[in-house]
Formats: structure tokens, sequence, C-alpha cells
């Protein structure tokens, strides 16, 4: 058996420096918020241990999954990737902002009716994407499977699919989820 | 309630909500993100404290010193377990390596700490704030190295025979006097569940009574190992897991989450809540074994096949199990002469375990295509080839029949749907400007288990009922067949039936694995309703025999009263438990299905785009085809990254999956994924459960992977048998650029 | 991640001041790869300089008929811009093929040609690497290699730029202009704006410490059929094994950058200079020197075919049999 110490590699072990907080504001579904936080603090985990929105998943913390997404300001993103300094004076809608279980949104009417999740913990971001992505298509925002950039965006099936393309769903539902957002754009197209 | 006769009629025959198409009852609350997670529970453990775990940095070795003094000094930290600290640990029955790693380090990513702080940025800087000295040993990381000298496992039907290869027949004579042979070898590598939710859990103690609130698919193992683990006795502990974000065999068992953040409770005297980081979940916890499999086939020339061999090695930690490729090949297709062999290597890689289908997902990769390829050499269609070698009785017992099986008449369905006939079946043959296009077939077959199963149900003075089981939903969609099996079972509406899951404080279910969840599950909801039944005639004066439950109402004779009414003094109670006689001696229950995928491969590029998926199944009675088809497009889209992106890369120096989080690790995306369609054969199978159904959730990724493969294969002509089948495979064999 | 203090800097300068006389300061623009390495500790910054009230949002016309890009243009906000999608499509493509929509609505022009690599080493901390940990070896080159570079490489780090966008810039020939914290100006050719690793992997771009970037400059339009074409496993959400952006002339004469493949974007005048000679003349200029490994050997024909297929698509002239 050959035995060999192992250094570790890369992490830096230095003393760290105390916690830093700062204060903030922002505004999530409507209501302003002024929250003192860890510089550190991301958006995702101020929403979910904070202002205790746990509809927001944390799947990856890294970028990854699409779990976390948000919309700020009209445009998705990953709040995981984000820190709450960043999104002061911002307007943050979440999954709890866009309907309850006795007023859906149509958007969540549409998944249920479709069945367009299963376990469950991907579909708020499917959702707040979904919605997203109606508006962007709507915005003209070309895609990478946009067939011209000069002509007005289309909502074909692959558009729906490249542009949701940022939220994994493991259990597999794509199939099922594309047709539940191609129902609500086609009712409000 | 004792299952062994075949099912008679009874009230679910009646099939007024069973078999319907109903929207999951708890979609509201998943889509409004309301539905509680196990981290989330801030309404039940306030204030919890932030634990973080870390990981070892070898794979395999000791720790010869780890020093926390820096991170229990750091702002915030309120202890750190180690397991210098954290007192004796049992190992779960159920667990290959222990859950907190030290002295001895078995694999790469095993927990060796976790911090406790104040919040959740705390406790993570003040993990990377832990050192620790390994000393690294020698490991066995390459499966690769380990073929051809791995030991021979069992496997045979007695499993207290010694090892052995398991024969019908004479294998080697047939297969020497076969006039068509195949030989040909096929890997598949470890793969990841890849679960959206982490493993997390949060654990609070009062007194020496601990709650865990976790993401767990099967509650009774995990009560029965967590207790065992902690050394506390399995009365003062209680599971919970009404929610789970998605298993598919990684939430089987007790992980470290769960040991670690009860750890950090009692060290602390507050709640601790813990979720693994990602980038720590590909090695700190199971996967899918790498296998690579041998198949021999010899057939007549008329298609017959008359020697079947399938041997498959993989590897494990010592003292884990094989990942048996084998199962389905004893089953699928005739053929008087046979040999079936596993072998298992002991590798230092992390734990090998449960991934939907386990067996039968990874070695239908490799039949499938197997048959696909001796088709080919016979001048066959492959779906006839499949057809002709159909058989109707176990081929080891031909005494002993299949319960059903419509394996012909899912390939004949799907072949006609899917317009299979414009197959070429000569390979790179099909063009769509610079695209290659190809269809590919592949049997699906699955064994159908039942597990014991209990459950509890409740009718309240308002005529509602509820249903108790610790049974799971991970995303299967068991609260909404549960509530239809009640409903059904006592003559309600869907929306008068509560149902309540996951808690250990309730009967005992099978939980969710193997298939086995939906047909076992609401089987033990089907006892406990007929002893309800029962309770309510006899408080309404009615014979049970001969009352019919139906739109809310007791009719018996002339009578007809309302249900809630025989809960009029109090509420009724009623509990029992499925259990399992030998009819799964008797026969052999199986599901079966085809499946059917069109793609298109880049003639540039090679890259592969799947453009359609068909799957036809049969497995009994569809409880709910709505939440069934979800299982089988789930499984099938899991599939298509099995065939084209899915491999944990083995650094085979280190001892480690390298590519783990999930930009590394690439799962299908929605672009993947085209429109599927699936296909329910009506069929009520009555020697598998009063429910008549089996289970779907893993008979959708079962050879769809083989599918893609033989599309791939008949669009380029180029045959790839190393999973998954990525451009570089086929690169240098496409078509040249002129 | 370690604990830092915040500031949002009210001007380019002063910014840039910041950063330059704190030592461990940082600036933070979009955040998605820079929060994703702080997580693991891979990047430990003391102090961030958030740039997002800088003003550096526009897209202007220049005076020489080009485009001036402000550094904190969001990759979307790039990609949908008109005059972008109209004369510089290989870019508004580029940009589209990487990331997703939510990443791309947050990171930020500067930010994605500061994108450090995806090695699967760098970013694993119980692991040696020179880029992270100058001096600690380079536990990639024998190991788990299939998405690294076959070019540029030198015996320390066989890390890839794994962006799109900057690929685009390459074959646009853009510029990048920042500015220090003695208030100096300078523009930097994007040839020159990424290092190969050498002996130092972790020094990866020609700026100086507490350096930014201001604005990334396009000269006047090229004309010419624009084509990103980015080759990978799954469908989307990916980074390239292999990417080609193309601006391709009606003479068969045009520029070629490719990504993927190397710790910079690629591209080579001799490789330019052989594109009416067909994708195999083009990459055999452009690739002349590689030191694959047998993990990513096959990017080197992959290359030469995605190349192809990208002029099949401007031309239809190249063809498979």
């Amino acid at each position: 058996m050959s035995c060999v110490a192992v250094p570790a590699v890369g992490a830096n072990r230095a003393a760290p420096l105390p916690p830093v907080t700062m204060k903030t504001s922002l505004t999530v579904n409507g209501k302003r918020h002024t929250v003192d936080v860890d510089t550190r603090m991301t958006l995702l985990d101020l929403l979910r241990e904070k202002l205790q929105l746990t509809g927001t998943k944390k799947g990856c913390d890294h970028g990854h999954c699409g779990a976390c997404t948000v919309i700020v300001n009209g445009r998705r993103i990953n709040s995981c990737l984000s820190l709450t300094l960043q999104h002061e004076g911002d307007r943050v809608t979440t999954i709890e902002g866009l309907g309850t279980p006795n007023k859906l949104h149509p958007m969540q009417a549409a998944f249920v009716k479709h069945d367009g999740f299963q376990c469950g913990y991907c579909t708020p971001g499917q959702i707040c994407s979904a919605v997203a992505v109606l508006d962007e298509i709507k915005a003209g925002i070309p895609s990478h499977v946009s067939v011209s950039l000069d002509a007005p965006m289309r909502l074909t099936n692959s558009e729906l699919r490249e542009r949701m393309s940022g939220n994994i769903c493991r259990c597999g539902a794509y199939s099922n989820i594309a047709e539940a957002i191609a129902e609500v754009a086609g009712q409000t197209a | 309630m004792k299952f062994d006769a075949p099912a008679g009629i009874n009230p679910i025959d009646r099939m007024a909500v069973v078999g319907r198409a109903h929207s999951r009852i708890d979609g509201p609350l998943k889509t409004t993100g309301t539905a509680p997670y196990a981290y989330e529970r801030h309404d039940v453990a306030p204030g919890a404290l932030y634990g973080f775990i870390l990981g070892a940095a070898i794979a395999k070795g000791r720790i010869a010193a780890i020093d926390t003094m820096t991170a229990l000094a750091a702002p915030g930290v309120k202890a750190v377990v180690t397991y210098k600290n954290a007192g004796p640990l049992g190992k779960g029955s159920k667990n290959t390596a222990k859950l907190l790693a030290g002295p001895e380090v078995e694999h790469y990513h095993q927990a060796v700490a976790m911090v406790i702080a104040d919040s959740f940025e705390q406790a993570r800087a003040a993990a990377a704030l832990i050192d620790v000295d390994y000393v690294r040993a020698k490991g066995r990381f390459d499966l690769s190295a380990e073929v051809g000298h791995a030991p021979l496992q069992n496997d045979s039907r007695d499993k207290s025979k010694p090892p052995s290869l398991d024969r019908v027949g004479n294998f080697e004579a047939a297969f020497a006097a076969a006039p068509v042979t195949l030989d040909a070898t096929y890997t598949t590598p470890d793969e990841a569940h890849a679960m959206m939710e982490p493993f997390a859990t949060i654990a609070a103690w009062q007194g020496d009574k601990l709650t865990v609130w976790t993401s767990n698919q099967m509650i009774h193992w995990t009560h029965q190992d967590l207790a065992k683990t902690l050394g506390i006795p399995e009365a003062n502990l209680r599971v919970d897991s009404p929610f789970i974000g998605g298993g598919f065999g990684g939430k089987l068992f007790l992980r470290a989450d769960a040991v670690l953040a009860a750890l950090g409770a009692k060290a602390t005297g507050r709640p601790v809540k813990v979720a693994m980081a990602r980038p720590l979940m590909f090695n700190n916890s199971t996967h899918r074994p790498a296998t690579v499999q041998r198949i021999r086939l010899g057939a007549e020339r008329s298609g017959k096949l008359t020697a079947i061999a399938h041997e498959s090695t993989s590897g494990n930690l010592p003292g884990g199990t094989p990942e048996t490729a084998t199962a389905q090949t004893k089953l699928l297709y005739a053929g008087a002469n046979r040999l079936i062999g596993t072998y298992l290597a002991a590798l230092d890689l992390p734990e090998g375990n449960s991934m939907r289908a386990p067996g039968e997902a990874s070695g239908l990769m490799a039949l499938e295509i197997a048959m696909d390829e001796m088709a080919e050499k016979l001048g066959m269609d492959p779906v006839e080839f499949r057809i002709i070698n159909d058989t109707q009785v176990d081929p080891e017992k031909p005494e002993r029949k299949f319960s059903q099986r419509q394996l012909i008449r899912c390939l004949r369905d799907g072949a006609q749907r899917f317009g299979w006939s414009a197959r070429n079946p000569r390979p790179a043959q099909q063009r769509n400007g610079h695209q290659l296009i190809g269809m590919g077939v592949a049997a699906a077959f699955r064994n159908s288990l039942n597990i014991t199963s209990g459950a509890r149900v409740r009718l309240g003075r308002d005529g509602v009922v509820t249903v108790e089981t610790d049974m799971t939903d991970i995303g299967t969609g068991s609260y909404t067949i549960i509530a239809q099996t009640a409903a059904e079972m006592m003559g309600l509406p869907l929306n008068r039936v509560v149902v309540r899951l996951g808690d250990s404080a309730f009967p005992v279910s099978s939980g969710s694995g193997g298939q086995f969840g939906a047909s076992s599950s609401t089987a033990g909801v089907y006892a406990a309703c007929v002893k309800l039944r029962e309770q309510v005639a006899q408080q309404l004066g009615v014979n049970s025999a001969d009352a019919d439950f139906v739109d809310g109402h007791v009719r018996s004779g002339n009578r007809s009263v309302p249900l809630a009414e025989a809960a009029r003094v109090g509420e009724l109670v009623a509990e029992d438990t499925m259990h399992w006689g030998d009819l799964d001696k008797q026969y052999q229950l199986s599901t079966f299905g085809a499946h059917f995928v069109e793609v298109a491969v880049d003639g540039f590029t090679g890259e592969i785009r799947v453009q359609r998926m068909l799957a036809v199944c049969a497995a009994g009675r569809i409880l709910n085809p709505t939440t069934a088809r979800s299982q089988v497009i789930g499984a099938m889209t899991m599939g298509v990254g099995g065939a084209l992106m899915e491999e944990l890369a083995v650094d085979t120096r280190f001892g480690f999956f390298v590519n783990h989080d999930l930009a590394g690790y690439e799962v299908p995306v929605h672009a993947d994924i085209p429109h599927q369609e699936v296909i329910f054969l009506g069929e009520a199978d009555d020697k598998v459960s009063p429910m008549k159904a089996k289970g779907v959730g893993e008979l959708g990724i079962c050879g769809v992977g083989a599918a893609v493969a033989n599309a791939v294969y008949n669009a380029t002509g180029v045959r790839i048998r190393n999973y998954p089948i990525t451009l570089d495979k086929h690169l240098d064999r496409l078509p040249a650029l002129t | 991640m370690k604990s830092f203090s915040y500031e949002r800097a009210t001007s380019p300068a002063a910014a840039a001041a910041s950063v330059a006389t704190r030592p461990g300061a940082k600036f933070l623009a979009g955040g998605t790869n820079l929060l994703d390495l702080m997580k693991l500790e891979i990047e430990t910054p003391t102090h961030l300089v958030d740039v997002q009230d800088l003003k550096l949002d526009r897209i202007d016309a220049t005076g020489d008929g080009g485009l001036r890009i402000g550094a904190f243009v969001s990759n979307t906000a790039l990609s949908a811009n008109m005059h972008v999608r109209r004369d510089y499509a290989v870019l508004s493509r580029a940009i589209q093929a990487g990331a997703s929509g939510q990443l791309r609505n947050k990171a930020t022009t500067a930010g994605n040609l500061l994108q450090r690599t995806r090695c699967p080493y760098f970013y694993d901390t119980n692991q040696a690497c020179n880029k992270r940990q100058p001096g600690s070896g380079c536990a990639a080159i024998g190991g788990y290699s299939r998405q690294l570079a076959v070019i540029g490489t030198s015996d320390a780090c066989i890390a890839t730029y794994p962006g799109d966008m900057a690929v685009a810039l390459r074959v646009l020939d853009a510029t990048i202009e920042t500015i220090d914290a003695k208030g100096q100006t300078r523009a930097i050719p994007i040839a020159n704006f990424h290092r190969l690793p050498g002996n130092t992997p972790h020094v990866e771009t020609a700026l100086t410490p507490g350096e930014l970037i201001t604005a990334v400059t396009l000269p006047k339009p090229l004309g010419g059929t624009h084509i990103y074409r980015k080759v990978r496993d799954r469908a989307s959400y990916a980074f390239a094994l292999v990417s080609v952006a193309a601006v391709l002339q009606p003479d068969g004469s045009g520029r070629v950058a490719f990504g993927g493949v190397a710790p910079k974007p690629w591209r080579s005048d001799a490789a330019d200079a052989a594109l009416s000679q067909g994708a195999p003349a083009v990459t055999a200029r452009a690739f002349d020197g590689a030191q694959p490994t047998t993990g990513n050997h096959f990017k080197l024909q992959l290359a030469t075919r995605t190349l192809a297929a990208t002029i099949a698509q401007a031309t239809t002239s190249a063809k498979i049999s």
C-alpha cells in the first residue's frame, strides 16, 4: 500500500473577515422589504430563508438547473447567482406572486391541466421561466433557433423548447410543459 | 389482507374514479410553490441552524488529522461534527459505505465533517476552514481493468447456492451449432440520479425524541436505518417526508444529510437544517454502476433463437451488490439454451446502487442492441425478429406462465402507429438535407414486484375519507392514485378524499421504488378500505357483502344512506396491510412495452437529435392515465439522457467522478426532447393485485436507450456499443466531406 | 464563500481606483460566473465593487461606422440589438448559443469576456490546478480532458476558454476599451486580450490590477454571411465541444474563429487566407501544432467538419458524400 500525505490544494485558509452586513430595499411580489443582510446572501437565500418564500427552489446553487428562476424587473434570472445587494430598488416576482392554490395564474393552471410536472421541485422555476419566455417572444428577443434575426419572433414548438432549456426537469415532464405553455400562449396571443 | 388468489370482481372494477385521467391533487400546491419540501419547514422548525457538509478530498485512505479549531472560531459557528465527536455510530443495513468518514475514507466526497452555524453563509465559509490531513491508500477505480477476473456472483434463483452461472440446456453446443451468431460486448457508464432537489433534512430533538423532516422515498427503511445509525430506539424517531423533489432510487436510503443533521441538532440543542451542496452529491451518494456486458446469440436461419448468453461485470465497494444487468435476459425471449453470468469487481469508487430500473435499464441497453444486430445478420425486420422469439412462459421453467404478456401487441401496434414500415432496413440511406435519418425499435421489459403495504383510512363526521400511509410521492402521482383508490372503494368523488403521506407515524407501506409503489400502496389502501367498508356496514346495520358504496351513499337493497351517516357518532378508523401470497411464484409477473424512436444525425458534425418517440406499454390496469403517461415520458427522457449524454467520467488515477455538477453531468434539457407519445394497452391483471395494476415508472426507461442506439445505427450505419453515444464515437466513420 | 465588503461605484474611474487600491478587491458585474466561483472559494475577493450604476449599458454607433457596446450591456440586450442583428449577426448568434435565457439576462459583455474556464479540475478545489493555485500542478493532464483544449496549451494547463460571445468578437476584430485607476484609458485588440497559459495559466487576460473594461467596440460592418455554429452533446445549455464563428464573403474569402478548442478564441490569418480552399485547408493551418489528448483528439476532425457545415450553410458548396 502506498501512502501519500495529501496537502490541501487551492483553498485559502487565511482567517476570514468577520461577516459584513448591509441594508437594502427591494420589492417582492408587490411588497416592499427593507432587509439587513450578510453581503454574501444571494437573492435566492434571501427569498427562501429570510422572507420564507420557499416556492423558489435551490436545485444546484450554481446556475446549472434553473430551479431558482424568478422574474426581476420583468426579466427572468437565476436568483442563485445574484447577490441580494445587487437588487436595491428592484421588483422581484416569484412563484408566490403569480398565483395561489385557490387562484392559479393561467400558466399554473395549464401546468396542472397538462401534468407539466412530477416531483414539483423544478416547477416554480419552469413556470416563472415560461411566463417570462412569452414576454421575451412578444418583445422580439431572438433565440438560438430563431430562423431569422430580421423577421418577427414566432412562437413555435422549437422556440419554446430552446428558450425553456435553462430549466432542467429531471422527472422529464418536458413534453407536457411544452403543451402547457403553448396553450397559454394560444390563449393570450 | 393477503392476496393469494387471482382477484375476482371487486369495487375497483367499477372504475368510476380509478382508471380515469385526473389532474394531480397536489398540483395546485406544487405549481404555486406552496408544497413544503424538506428544507423548507419554517413552519415546524423555526429558527433552525444551518449545516454545511465537507466531503473527503481523497477516494481511499484515512484521515491522519482533522483540525476544526479555525472553523469553530469562525463567526456564527456553533459546532463542527466529525467522527471524533460524533460518538459511536452504527451503519444502516441498506448502506454499503458509512455516511460519516473517519478515520477510514471509503470514497471520494464521503462526508468528513459538518459545520453548524447561525447562517448558511457562515456555515459554508467555515467548512472551508477545516484542515484535514489525509493518508491516501491505493485504490481500484477502473472497471475495464477488472473484466475477466471479477468474481462470479450467484445468478440462480436459489440465493443459498454458491456463485454459479445460471444455465438452461447447453449454451456452448447450441451456440457452436447455430448458423447465425453474434458475439459482442457493450458498455454502459456510471450514471447519476441527479434529482432536482438535493438531499435535505431538518432535524430537531425534544429530549431523547428526534424528528427529521427529510426527502426520502422509503420512510420505513430510513426510519430503521437512522435509528440504527444513531443507536436510538425506533420509537423515539419520527421521519416525515410529505414532498420529495425527485429520487429515482437516489433517495431510497438513509443518506448523510439526515445523519449529520441529527448529530448537529444534538450537538447544538437546536433544530439544524442541511441541504447537500450539488457538487458534493455525485460522489457522496449512490449512482447507477457502469457495466461491461458480453452477449452471445445464436439463431436458426428462420430467426428462432437457439442460444442466448448474457454476462455482465460491474463494480462496487466491498460489501456492495452487482448491477443485475442480465435480469431481463432470463425472461424476455424464448431459446432452449441459455447462460447467464454476473460478475462483481471490488472498486473504490462511490457506492453503486439502485437507479430507475436497476438491472433492466442497463441490461436492455445492451440486449436490445444485440437483438437489432442479430436481426440485421438474419436479414429480418427487428420487430418481426422479436415477435418470433416471444415466449408466453418462463424459459427456465416452462410450466410457469406469464400472468399477462402482450409484448407482441406492443410491438405490432407501435410499429403501425409509428410508421415503421417506412424505415429502410439498410442503414445510412435516409437523408433530409445533410441530416441522416434513422428509426429504431426496442422491447421494454420490467418485472412487476409487490411489497407489503399498509394504510389507515378514516371516515370523518363530515363524510371525508382521510388516508394515512407512509407511502411517498416522488413525482409518481401517489397522492392522486391513492385518493382515486379510496374514492372508488368508498364511493366518493375525488375531492372528498384527503391523502396524507410520508410520515413514519403512519402505517408502513411499500414506499417508492422498483416500480412497485403504485400497485403495492394502492393495494394496501384497498385492504384498509375493505375494513372500513365493513365498519361502515356494521354501523349502518347492513350486510357489507351486498352493500354498494356509490355517489357518497351506501346502498343495500332498497336502503340508501349517506356515507357520512356511518360516522355520525364518531370517526371510523380502519387499518390494514396487504400481504402477498405466492402468485408471483406461480406466475411470472412482468410489464412489457415497445419503444420506437426516430433520430436525425448531422452528417457533418455527428450531433444526434431525437425527432420522434413512441412507447406502447402493457402494464395491467392503468390507475390514472395522466400520471402514468407522465411516468413513462419522464422515463423515456431519462433514457434519452442515458443513450446520448449521461456519463459520470471516472478519473481512474484519483478515483472520483470528475464531472460532479449539473453543468458537467449533462442530463436532457427541453431542446433535447420532442413531443412524446405513449399508448397503454387496456389490461387488467388479476394475478398481480386486487387493483389489477402494475407499475410503469421504470418500464418507460427500459429499452428506450437501445431504441435510440438502433435508430442512430439505422441513420449512420455506424454501430456504437459504448454508451453514451456521443458524436466523437462515430465522427470518423460518417460520410466523408467532399 | 468568504466574507467581503461591497460598494456600488459611481464612476468608472472611481471603480477602477477602488479595486486598484484595495487588495483582494474585484469588480462585480452580472455575477453569474464570479458568484459561482466564490461559492466554491475558487475566487475569494475581500471587497466587491458593483459596476451596475456606471451607465455602461448603452450601445451606440461610433464615428467610423462601427458600434460601441457598453461593458454592462446584458447578453440578451446585445444579441437582440437591431444593429447587431443586422450588421454583426455572428455576434448575435454566438450569444444566443450560450448559456440559458436566465443567464443571458444577467451576464454582461465585460463579464462574459472574463468568464473563466470550466475545466472540472479547476472547479474541484481538492485537485491540483495551476490556474487556481499556481505551482500546484495540473490534474487535467492525464485526466478527463474531453472538453479541454487541443491547441495553445502548455505543460502547465490545458484549460479551454469556454465562452461563445468572445469567439464572435474575435472574428469581428473587436477592441476592448478600459480605464485604470489613474483614469487612463486604452484599447486592447481582442486578439491580445486573452493570454495563452504558458507557465502562468492564472494570468488570463491583458488587464492590469484594477483596470476596468468600459466598452467593446466593433469596427464597421464586414458584410457577408454571418454564421455561428456550436456543436455540443445536448441541444442547448451546454458548453461547446467545438464552435465556429465565421463571416464569409460571396467570393469565398472570409474570416473564421474557433471556440471550445483553445485557452482563447482561436483564429489565425493563415487559416483565414485558406478559406477559399475549403474547410480542411483552413483547419490544417488553424490547428497546426495542436497537441490534443487521447480524450479530445476528436475535436480536430470535428473542427474541420463543423467548418465544412458552416461553409455549406453559407454557400451550399461543401457537401458530405
